[in-house]
Formats: C-alpha cells, structure tokens, sequence
C-alpha cells in the first residue's frame, strides 16, 4: 500500500515535472529550470519521505529482528505485517522458557552444596581431632560456605560420598558417616578418637530413629557399627594388655633378676662369710677375706635394695595389669575373654614367679641371719676366748700364734693347765649343753615348729591363693572350653534337631498330605455324586418343567395366534378406517388450500387416495366417485374467494340489470348503467323464507345474495342467484358454476369424512 | 364471466377510436385532397367512424342473444 501510494506520489510528482515540460516545449529551457526548481524542492521532498518511510520500515524490521515480543506485537496490530517480516526476517522465532530447568540445576546443585556443607559439620569436628595428614582435604573442603554457580570441583570419592549423604538425608534415614570417615582415618591412635565419635554419632543414631522403623540397612549399619565399635574397643584393649603385659613382664623379669641377683649375693655373702668363718688362713687372706666379706655385705644389700625396688615396681605394674583386666572384663566382649585369660594366666604366673623368687630370697636371708648368727656367736667365742686367754696370759698379744717361740715353761704350763681346766670346762659345759641340747633342740625345734609353721601357713596361704587363682584360671579356663565345647555341641545339637525336624516334618507333610489327599478325594467324590445326581434330578425337572412349558406355551401359542388373527383383522379394519380417514382428512386438507384467487389444487390425486382406501366400501366408492370432474382436475374455489367474486359479480349485474335477449341495445346498456347508477337500495337485505313474485327483481336477489354471503350461505345465494334472468344471470354463470362446484365437493367430503369418522369408531376398541 | 363485459368494453373503446380516428384521417385526407378542405367529409367519415364502431359495439354486446339460423332446405 505504502509502495503504491509511493507510486502514486512518484508519478503525481513525474506528472507535475513532465506535464510542465510538456506544457511548454517552446520554452522547455525555461521551463525545465522552472520545472527543474520545482522539480528538485519536488523531488527534494520526495526523496525526504523516500528516506522517512524507507528509514522508519528498516527500523521497524530490524527491531523485529532483534525483540520477537515486538515483532508478535506489530504482528498482531498491523495486518500484513507478518507477512513482510516472514519476507524480511524469516518465521518467527518460538518463544520457550528454557530457564527454569537450569534454575532447577542450580537449586538442586545449592542442595547438594549444603548437605555437603551440613554433613562436613560433624566430619571437621572428627578431623579436628585427628592429625595433619587430614588437612589437605579438609582445606579442599572449607572452601564450601556459598555455593557458587558452578558446582566446585570435587573428587569422585568426596561426590560419590556426598551423593550417600544426599540419598540418606533425602531419605530421612540418619547418615552413617562412621564407615565413610573410618575408612579415610589412620588406625590405631585415632582409632580411640574415631571409636568415641563413631560411638557419639551411634548413639545419635540410636536416639533419632528410636522413634521410626528402622530400614534393614539402617539395622545393619547399626550392627556394623557396634561390631566396629567392639572390635575397636576389643583392639585397644587388646593393645592396652599386651602393652601392660609387656611392660610387667619386662618390669618383673627385671625384678626376677634383681631378686636372683640379690639371692646370688646373699649366696655369696653367706659362703664368704662362712669361709671367713671356718678359714684359719694368714692374717692378711683373713684381712683380704673380711674385706671381701665387707663388699660381699655391700653387694647384698645393695642388691637386696635393688631387689625390693624391683619388686615393688613389678607389684605396680602388676596392679596395672590387673587393673586393665578388671576393665576389659567389665566391657563384657566375648572376644576378648580368651585374651583376657591369657593376661590372667601371665599375670598369675608372673605373681607366682615373684613370690617364689621373693620366697627364695627369704630364706636365703634367713639363712644369712642364721650364718650370720653363727658368726656373731663364734666371734662373741673367740673373742671370750680372747678375754680368758688374755686373763690368764695378759702379756700374750693378739697374735699368739707367732709367740710360739717366745713362751716359758710357766706360762706354757699355765697355759696348758688353763687349757686343762678349759677342757674340763668346756666337757662340763658340753655335757650341759648336751643335756640343754636336748631342751634347746627342743625348744628350737618348737621354735622351729612354730616358724616353720608360721611359714607353712603363709606358704600355705598363698600356696592358697595361688592355687585359688590357678584353680580360678583353670576353671575359666575349662569353662571357656566347655562354653566352646557346649557351643559347639549345641550347634551340633541343634542341627540335628533341625535335621530331625525337618525329616520329622518332612514324614508329618508326607502323611499330612496322604491324609488330606484322601480327604480331598472322598469330598470330591461326594460332591461330585451329589452335583451328578443334583444334576440330573435338575435335568429331569428341566424336562419336565419344559414339556409342561412347551405344551402350556402351545397352547397360548395357539389362542394368541388366534388373538393375534383377530386382532389382525379388527386391525385391518381399523387401519382401513384409519386410512380412509386419513384419506378424506387429506381431501378436506386439500380444500384448504385454495390461495386467495387461485382454485385448490386438483382433488384428483386425494380422491384416488380415498377411492384406494375405500376399496371395498361401496357407499365410500359412491361417495368418492361422486366428486365433479372439475374438482378432481382443477380444484375448487375456497369460499372466501367466491365471496370477492361475488362483490364484481354483484356491481356488473346491477349494470346490466336491464339487458336481457331483447333488449340489449348499447342505449339499454346505457340506460342499464344509470339505473344501476342512481338506483338507492340497501345492499344487505334479509331473504325471507318464501320468495314472492316481487322479490324476483334482480336488485333484490343480488342484496338477498349478499346478504346470505356475508353470513356465509353459499347456497342460499347460490340458489338465490339462480333466479336471475337475461344478462345478470349470463354474468353470474360462471360464478354460479363454482359455487355449485364448491358446494357439491364440499357436501360429498364432508359425507365421506363423517362415513370415515363413523367407521373409525366403529372400528376403535375401548381400551 | 365478469371479465367479459370489461373486455367487451375495452374492444368497443379501442374500436371506436380507431374507426373514428380513422373516419377522420380518410374524412382528412378526402376533404384536403378532393373537397378542398371542406369540412364536412371530415365529419361525414368520422362520423362514419363512429357509427360504424357503434355498430360493432353493439353487435359485441349482443352477441350472445345472437340466433344464427340455418336454411334447412327440404329434400
């Protein structure tokens, strides 16, 4: 449109250019530079709006391009506008929101991102605790707090965890990070920090499904965990043992040895001691013997000091270890009993070695005491010697033995009658410490007795209580062996019980089966009898009920079909009846439709339609064949019509009221006309019930006509118009022949309606 | 039959005028040409004219009171 209108412009302005160079040939220069002016401020100006429209469709086409809303936009307003952009630009581009799934990513991403964050919560809490070789990825994973759009890096094994974590959160189901952290942590040393932990984390478990059904994965985990949590407890125990055990047998080894150290230096010291005793050897050995004694001496105590040190060291450790077994029998693992009996039995053993030991070194010391004894008395004897000798021989000096040469006669002598009389002393003396011996012997051995049975008692004692914890360990022991043996003859026990029961109930279905077998059987037979017999009393009964139906339904058969006939031929008449009213309600129809001036349409075809329907009725024949020919072929006028005729029929009459075979002049048809014209008389007069020779005037028959007309007497006019003479009667001729027409088919179809009517009464049955 | 009579009419009308129009040419032309325009042929053929369309007016309206007798001639 706008191109034409371009167009239009384009030539209007080519128009006013040429036109003004045609218009003046003779002056074309002129006129062309006029033409020109104008031509250039006109094609200055068309150019102008070339450039506007051209410019602003470019814009138009290109922000199209660019904005599809504007373009549906301008679509919609401006009509053919698709078009050209579908010409220009191409279809349009569809407009989908391609968004919201990415949207949905991201969401689902910022998710994923804060389960991560929610389950490294209790994971950095763990790694806390644990050691450097964590940080690395515990630095790869802090980095966590807003989650960026895109997802951070994370490793197969962090998002394969994360994806667990994201199931577990999603499905409600308490996360199980124990295994997935356990598996990253180092063993042993953060194993007791995991333990508690994991131990925490259980108990959380346990607490925040104690509500909820727990899923079988949960219940497993659970279980894995608390294995794991025993097994973990059952390792640090076990490792605590060893630990102890080792460093108590380490410790009493050592106090073993200390204690046979000091055994031996006792030993050493009582033989050195006894040498020293008994040796009669040179002074200087004696000197280098005392000395050695006196180092002996040191020796032992040290060693005795060492030795109960030692010991009381060893009584620590083993008080540890009895200690750690007391725990780890009060954590109730069954795994760790035979552990547990093993470090019961060491310790035992190792109690049982220090006491014999410590027993050992007793008596050794005891026996030291009594050398020792020994020796003070002999010492207190030599040195009570030494006094006598010395009384009796004051000047002899210590060493008498080198004064051999230096003794008189007297002092040996003296000295051998002191010897003498020592001798007889010291007989004396020894019968009375025979005869003492005896008592002192007796006393000692009392002594003894009673020492030994001091001795024997504390040796009994703790014979007791070794014995009592040996038979202890020993019970344990077997009843740990009789538990296996017992668990293992159960187990035994019970598959053989579950064996026989299986065979047992293998027997019992096998016999169950027989028995329900021939239950099912002889219930099937019966039932089976029964249906059979059911069946065929039902079969007989059905014969029977059937011949009796048949003959019963025979014989209705037979009365309705009688029923029926008669029914068929009253119907038959009825609906012969019913046509042959319906045949003449046709013809009455058929009167109807008469137009205003036109006849109805030709009867011919409904009064075939009665004559068929009355075929066998010779009045409704009669009747039907009584119709006039000229209604059967071109129908009859309706009254209505008739009674418009009758108004010109009526005016020509009274015109050519005179006119009659002798007179019929053109004057008479003159005079006729001003009589018709100045003759007063009313139009509408009452017929009355016999006509006289005065009504006989064609006036008066034309208003008695009319009058019967108008109230709709067709043959009271009729008949009456039927007395005119001469030309009136001429003119109403035709219309007399209609009326007659009219009247005779009305008066045989209203017969032959009321013979139908009759007849279809006579023919409908009361209900 | 009504229409008749107007028929009737209409035919006498048009046939006076045309026998009186034409009475009155001929009586024209016959008095311009042989009478030296007198005009008494004028109204001798118009009137002419006019009783003959009186004529036939009449016998039109008569018609059908017409007896048309037939010679019976004896053998």
């Amino acid at each position: 449109m706008l191109r034409v209108c371009l167009k239009g412009a384009n030539a209007a302005a080519r128009k006013c250019v040429c036109g003004k160079v045609a218009g003046h040939p003779l002056q074309h220069c002129r006129g062309y530079t006029s033409a020109g002016n104008s031509g250039v401020t006109a094609g200055k100006i068309v150019a102008a709006s070339l450039l506007t429209v051209g410019g602003g469709l470019g814009g138009t086409i290109l922000y199209a391009k660019w904005d599809p809303k504007f373009r549906a936009n301008v679509e919609k307003t401006v009509p053919y506008s698709d078009q050209v952009f579908g010409m220009t630009l191409g279809a349009a581009p569809v407009l989908t929101l391609p968004k919201k799934p990415a949207k949905v990513e991201a969401l689902q991403i910022s998710s994923v991102s804060e389960t991560i964050k929610e389950s490294k919560q209790p994971k950095k809490e763990k790694k806390a605790k644990e050691a450097a070789p964590e940080k690395p990825p515990v630095v790869e994973e802090t980095p966590a707090p807003p989650p960026p759009p895109p997802p951070p890096p994370q490793t197969i094994e962090e998002a394969s965890a994360e994806a667990a974590h994201i199931l577990s959160a999603i499905g409600e189901v308490p996360s199980v990070p124990a295994p997935g952290t356990s598996d990253k942590a180092p063993p042993a040393p953060p194993a007791e920090a995991a333990v508690e932990p994991a131990a925490g984390e259980c108990k959380e478990c346990a607490h925040e499904p104690a509500l909820k059904e727990r899923p079988a994965e949960e219940v497993t985990a659970l279980l894995a965990a608390k294995d794991k949590a025993e097994e973990d407890i059952l390792a640090s125990l076990s490792s605590h043992l060893d630990e102890t055990l080792g460093s108590s047998a380490k410790v009493t080894l050592a106090a073993i040895g200390a204690q046979e150290a000091a055994l031996s230096a006792i030993a050493v010291h009582c033989q050195k001691l006894k040498e020293a005793m008994d040796a009669e050897g040179a002074p200087d050995k004696k000197s280098s013997q005392w000395r050695e004694l006196e180092d002996a001496l040191g020796q032992r105590s040290q060693a005795v000091d060492d030795a109960g040190a030692a010991l009381l060291r060893a009584k620590d450790e083993l008080e540890k270890l009895k200690e750690v077994i007391h725990v780890a029998k009060g954590s109730k693992i069954d795994a760790a009993r035979p552990q547990v009996l093993a470090a019961e039995e060491n310790l035992h053993s190792m109690i049982v070695d220090l006491d014999k030991v410590v027993g050992k070194v007793q008596s050794a010391q005891s026996e030291a005491k009594i050398v020792s004894q020994y020796s003070d008395l002999v010492n207190e004897a030599k040195a009570q010697f030494q006094k006598e000798l010395d009384s009796i021989t004051p000047e002899i000096k210590a060493s008498w033995k080198g004064l051999a040469g230096k003794l008189s006669m007297d002092d040996l002598n003296s000295l051998i009658a002191h010897a003498h009389r020592r001798i007889d002393q010291l007989n004396r003396e020894l019968a009375e410490q025979r005869v003492r011996e005896q008592i002192h012997i007796e006393t000692a051995l009392e002594q003894q007795k009673l020492e030994h049975q001091k001795a024997l008692e504390q040796a009994v004692v703790t014979a007791l209580e070794h014995n009592r914890e040996e038979m202890r360990l020993e019970q344990e022991k077997k009843v740990e062996e009789v538990r296996e043996v017992m668990e293992a003859e159960m187990r035994t026990q019970l598959r053989r019980q579950a064996a026989a029961h299986t065979d047992h109930l293998r027997d019992v279905l096998k016999v169950q089966e027989q028995e329900l077998r021939s239950e099912a059987d002889e219930t099937l037979k019966n039932k089976m009898q029964e249906q059979e017999t059911g069946y065929r009393r039902l079969t007989q009964e059905q014969l029977d009920a059937f011949t009796l139906d048949m003959n019963a339904a025979y014989a209705r058969l037979k009365g309705m079909e009688e029923a029926i006939d008669s029914h068929v031929i009253a119907e038959d008449e009825a609906r012969k009846a019913h046509q042959l009213w319906l045949s003449v309600e046709a013809l009455n129809y058929t009167l109807r439709t008469s137009g205003a001036d036109a006849p109805t349409e030709p009867l011919e075809a409904t009064a075939a339609v009665v004559r068929q329907s009355c075929a066998d009725n010779e009045f409704a024949q009669a009747l039907a064949s009584a119709l006039p020919g000229e209604s059967l072929s071109r129908g009859i006028y309706s009254e209505a019509s008739l009674r418009a005729r009758f108004q010109d029929v009526r005016r020509l009459a009274r015109r050519v009221a005179l006119i009659d075979e002798t007179r019929n002049s053109l004057y008479q048809y003159f005079l006729s006309y001003m009589q018709a014209a100045l003759l007063m008389e009313p139009q509408q007069e009452a017929p009355p019930a016999r006509l006289n020779g005065d009504d006989l005037n064609t006036f008066k028959l034309l208003s008695y006509a009319y009058y019967s007309m108008e109230r709709g007497d067709l043959e009271l006019a009729a008949k009456l118009l039927n007395q005119l003479q001469g030309e009136p009667r001429r003119v109403a001729q035709d219309w007399l022949n209609e009326a007659r027409l009219t009247l005779e088919t009305r008066q045989a179809v209203s017969l032959l309606s009321a013979y139908a009517n009759a007849v279809g009464l006579g023919t409908t049955q009361a209900p | 039959m009504e229409e008749e009579y107007g028929r009737k009419t209409d035919r006498c009308l048009a046939d006076s005028a045309v026998k009186i129009g034409t009475g009155l040419g001929v009586g024209i032309v016959l008095s311009v040409l042989f009478f030296k325009r007198r005009t008494w042929p004028v109204a001798f053929s118009a009137g002419m004219g006019l009783g003959m369309a009186y004529s036939n007016c009449q016998n039109d309206f008569r018609s059908p009171y017409l007896l048309h007798g037939h010679m019976v001639k004896d053998q």
